[in-house]
């Protein structure tokens, strides 16, 4: 008797995995395998007898010893080799296998130990009772209320009130609606630039078609006002804005080294160059490709940058070292809503 | 069919005389997954998320959030002697003097790679099938939600090294922050707590959004999303006759769908293990450590962020301004305009296309993208451009590879961003309703063929007698 069921589920399930490969279309013509599964619903559990299927039972248990003894091999090699020598890739391959092959195991064992039923089961249908008994339910709740919009009302001041206090103290996070530490810079009139070690930095040195990074000989140089490039041009070819005649002493110019657009430092500097296409030197920001000119005050001449790079002047003490003879054009660093009014400072 | 063991039958009323669950573990137990390949996807991006939580918690033991100035002395020769942050120091050392270390923090970062791939691809497969429709729209936000909160959990994830590489996407995240019209001065400095690079206290803010808030944030929803799905039940696609918008056929979660499912957790796993052991991610000991003075393009974000970079490389140089005060600054477009208007399309489109096809049912059957030529034509031509885009953040690494240079792929790409989707969407949507009608002629070509063998079966029956 239970050898025609099996038969009988075996055939349908041929059938609908027959069926199920074919277009849609072509199953419109094709015989549904309605009736035979409609019934199948029916039983509580369908789990077809199925012959025992020794050899995969074998080939899942070596699968599964392969996983523990590769799962063995990595505390094998994680206790063999000291921190310095531990190669990663065998570790990381001892993991990975044993990993592989437990997956492996398991998806042998979903195909071919495990009754895959394919079953059919209502979607999820409205409640249209229980959504009047909801609603009935929260109605009668406030039937007694007579000033309903009074309570509403002190409640929500209440709720806001509340709201409003706990969130309070976030503002400790930092200072609130303050913008002036975003102009602040170290530099002052006099400040010496100095060089990465520290030592001041000689108008000497400073050579043409090469580029320099400098800081406050004071101060912090994480601060983003702090670093500054320093090239040197021909003063012949200098067109600066009016005003800066003499921020470039034998055409030495600095600038902020951070990018007005997103902040990052400029630390491309395109020299000697390439007459055809690009024929003057320039500062270049790596992310996003802003350049701005050194001869005509950092002006934006390529990328998204929208405003220029902010000048320092500078001038030279009587030992020849540079030093700054004021605070910047502009203020440092990427902008902000209203940027432009303010001053660095 | 044989009653179950007596062991299995006290087991059973063990757990349900204690918590009186037999009847919903009944029904979980029977819970249908409909087969199709393209279901494992958003599977495959929670099983990289359980990845990214074991991996994570991993670091965490090992890991320093903070930026006070330290000396590296460790066995990597180039760095030592080195001043860096605590934050810094500790990576390096999980990389190289932590047994294991190098490993798992190579998975954890891998694992958020496949992470973000498997959940746009997850999205992708939900829009071109409209399985967004009713009644699902809210597991589509949510799914939206997921993705972006994933996207700044990996941004923040990187940021947190203080190599040379994460210093800088920080600085590009802090002048997006400051671009934002009207508050975003006040609030970057209320984040950062001073201007950029910010306090140190900075550090521990960002890993405790990291480690906890966004962890947190991303578990609920995922747990939420699941939820909702179990709820309505799985789309399926229409196979054959059984599959209706009433009825769903599929492989019940026990035994059926649950070791095929725990299978694909494993090889995700085995994977992604396999990665983090031989293939090398984010060399931060190669970057250096982070000083706002420097900065390099040889290193590449993470992918995720291309489309960010693509779009703030391609914005012409302007700020928005009124005579000399500024408005929006230039990376806002970007940085923040640009992913926000693309979540705010996503997240309106079903209420658009119910609104503009008049289709108020609800769906649990899918459509094949052709089935829908307008929104199919429409998703090509809308994530076309976001990809362009995404694209297009890699344009210094063409000109590297290839010597195609940059000003010229610059121009190209600002024309071809618009052209290229706007000729996708015709020629989709003119692909599709080509397929629709192919579909029609076969159909009616085999009605035509069975009613002629129809008729000439009856005529040889009507011509046997006579012969």
């Amino acid at each position: 008797m239970s050898i025609w069921r099996w038969l009988a589920g075996a055939a349908v399930l041929l059938i609908g995995r027959i069926l199920r490969r074919r277009r849609v279309s072509r199953e419109d013509a094709g015989k549904s395998p309605r009736e035979t599964s409609a019934d199948r619903t029916q039983e509580r559990r369908n789990v077809p007898e199925w012959a025992p299927a020794r050899g995969t039972e074998l080939v899942v248990a070596v699968l599964l010893l392969l996983g523990g003894l590769f799962a063995a091999g990595f505390v094998v090699v994680y206790a063999e080799f000291s921190a310095a020598k531990l190669p990663n890739e065998l570790l990381g391959a001892c993991i990975a296998l044993s990993v592989a092959f437990i997956a492996l195991a398991l998806a042998l064992f979903a195909h071919r130990l495990v009754p895959t039923e394919e079953l059919e089961e209502d979607y999820p249908q409205e409640h249209p009772e229980e959504q009047r008994e909801v609603a009935e339910i929260v109605a009668s709740a406030g039937s007694r209320i007579t000033r309903r919009r009074l309570l509403l009302g002190t409640g929500s001041i209440a709720g806001g009130a509340l709201g409003l206090a706990t969130l309070a103290p976030v503002l400790s996070l930092g200072p609130l609606w303050y913008t002036a530490p975003l102009f602040r810079t170290p530099w002052r009139r006099g400040t010496r630039l100095v060089d990465e070690s520290g030592r001041p930095l000689s108008a000497a040195v400073i050579q043409e078609g090469s580029y320099y990074t400098a800081f406050p000989e004071r101060g912090d140089r994480e601060n983003i006002g702090a670093p500054l490039v320093v090239v040197r041009v021909e003063p012949s070819q200098l067109r600066l804005p009016a005003g800066r005649a003499a921020w470039a002493p034998l055409g030495i110019l600095a600038y902020s080294k951070i990018c007005t657009h997103a902040g990052c430092a400029v630390a491309l500097y395109r020299k000697p160059t390439f007459r055809v296409v690009e024929p003057e030197p320039a500062l270049v920001c790596p992310c996003h490709y802003s350049t701005f000119n050194p001869a005509t005050g950092g002006s934006v001449i390529f990328g998204p940058a929208g405003r220029p790079l902010p000048q320092l002047p500078l001038m030279i003490d009587a030992a020849g070292n540079l030093r700054a003879a004021g605070n910047f054009s502009g203020p440092v660093g990427p902008s902000w809503w209203g940027v432009r009014l303010g001053r660095a400072r | 069919m044989s009653a179950p063991p007596a062991r299995r039958t006290a087991a059973a009323a063990i757990v349900d005389e204690r918590t009186s669950s037999a009847p919903a573990l009944r029904k979980a137990l029977r819970y249908l997954f409909p087969d199709h390949w393209s279901f494992l996807l958003g599977e495959i991006a929670l099983y990289a998320f359980i990845t990214l939580i074991l991996t994570g918690i991993y670091l965490a033991l090992f890991f320093h959030p903070s930026l006070a100035k330290t000396v590296y002395h460790g066995p990597y020769a180039p760095l030592r002697g080195a001043q860096v942050s605590e934050a810094y120091k500790s990576v390096i050392e999980i990389s190289f003097s932590q047994k294991a270390g190098l490993l798992i923090r190579q998975t954890h970062h891998w694992a958020a790679d496949v992470f973000v791939v498997a959940i746009v691809v997850h999205l992708m497969r939900v829009f071109f099938t409209g399985a967004f429709r009713k009644p699902r729209e809210l597991i589509w936000l949510i799914g939206l939600i997921l993705l972006f909160t994933s996207l700044l959990e990996g941004y923040l994830g990187y940021s947190l090294v203080d190599d040379l590489l994460s210093g800088m996407g920080l600085a590009i995240g802090y002048s997006v922050l400051l671009s934002v019209p009207i508050i975003g001065g006040p609030l970057g400095l209320l984040l950062f707590g001073a201007p950029f690079p910010g306090k140190d206290l900075f550090e521990s803010r960002m890993y405790i959004a990291h480690v906890f808030l966004l962890p947190a944030l991303l578990a609920t929803l995922i747990g939420v999303h699941l939820a909702l799905v179990a709820a309505r039940h799985h789309t399926q696609f229409r196979r054959d006759r059984r599959h209706t918008e009433r009825k769903l056929v599929g492989v019940p979660l026990f035994p059926g769908q649950a070791p095929r499912s725990l299978a694909l957790m494993l090889v995700v796993a085995a994977a992604l293990l396999l990665l983090g052991g031989l293939v090398q991610i984010n060399p931060v000991w190669q970057w250096g450590p982070y000083e706002p003075w420097l900065a390099s393009n040889g290193a590449q974000p993470d992918w995720y962020l291309g489309w960010l970079i693509g779009a703030l490389r391609l914005m012409p140089s302007f700020d928005v301004v009124i005579g000399h005060y500024t408005l929006v600054p230039n990376p806002f477009w970007g940085g923040a305009g640009f992913p926000l208007f693309v979540l705010l399309v996503l997240a309106v489109f079903p209420w658009v296309e119910r609104r503009l096809t008049g289709d108020r049912l609800a769906h649990n059957l899918l459509d094949r993208p052709r089935d829908a030529p307008t929104r199919t034509a429409f998703g090509v031509a809308f994530l076309g451009w976001v990809f362009l885009i995404f694209v297009f953040g890699a344009a210094d690494r063409v000109y590297v590879l290839w010597g195609i240079s940059y000003e010229t792929l610059l121009n190209v790409f600002r024309v071809a961003i618009w052209v290229l989707p706007l000729g996708a969407f015709f020629l989709v949507r003119r692909l599709c309703r080509e397929l629709q009608a192919s579909e029609r002629i076969e159909l009616e070509r085999e009605r035509a063929e069975a009613e002629a063998a129809q008729v000439e079966a009856e005529l040889q029956a009507q011509a046997r007698p006579v012969v």
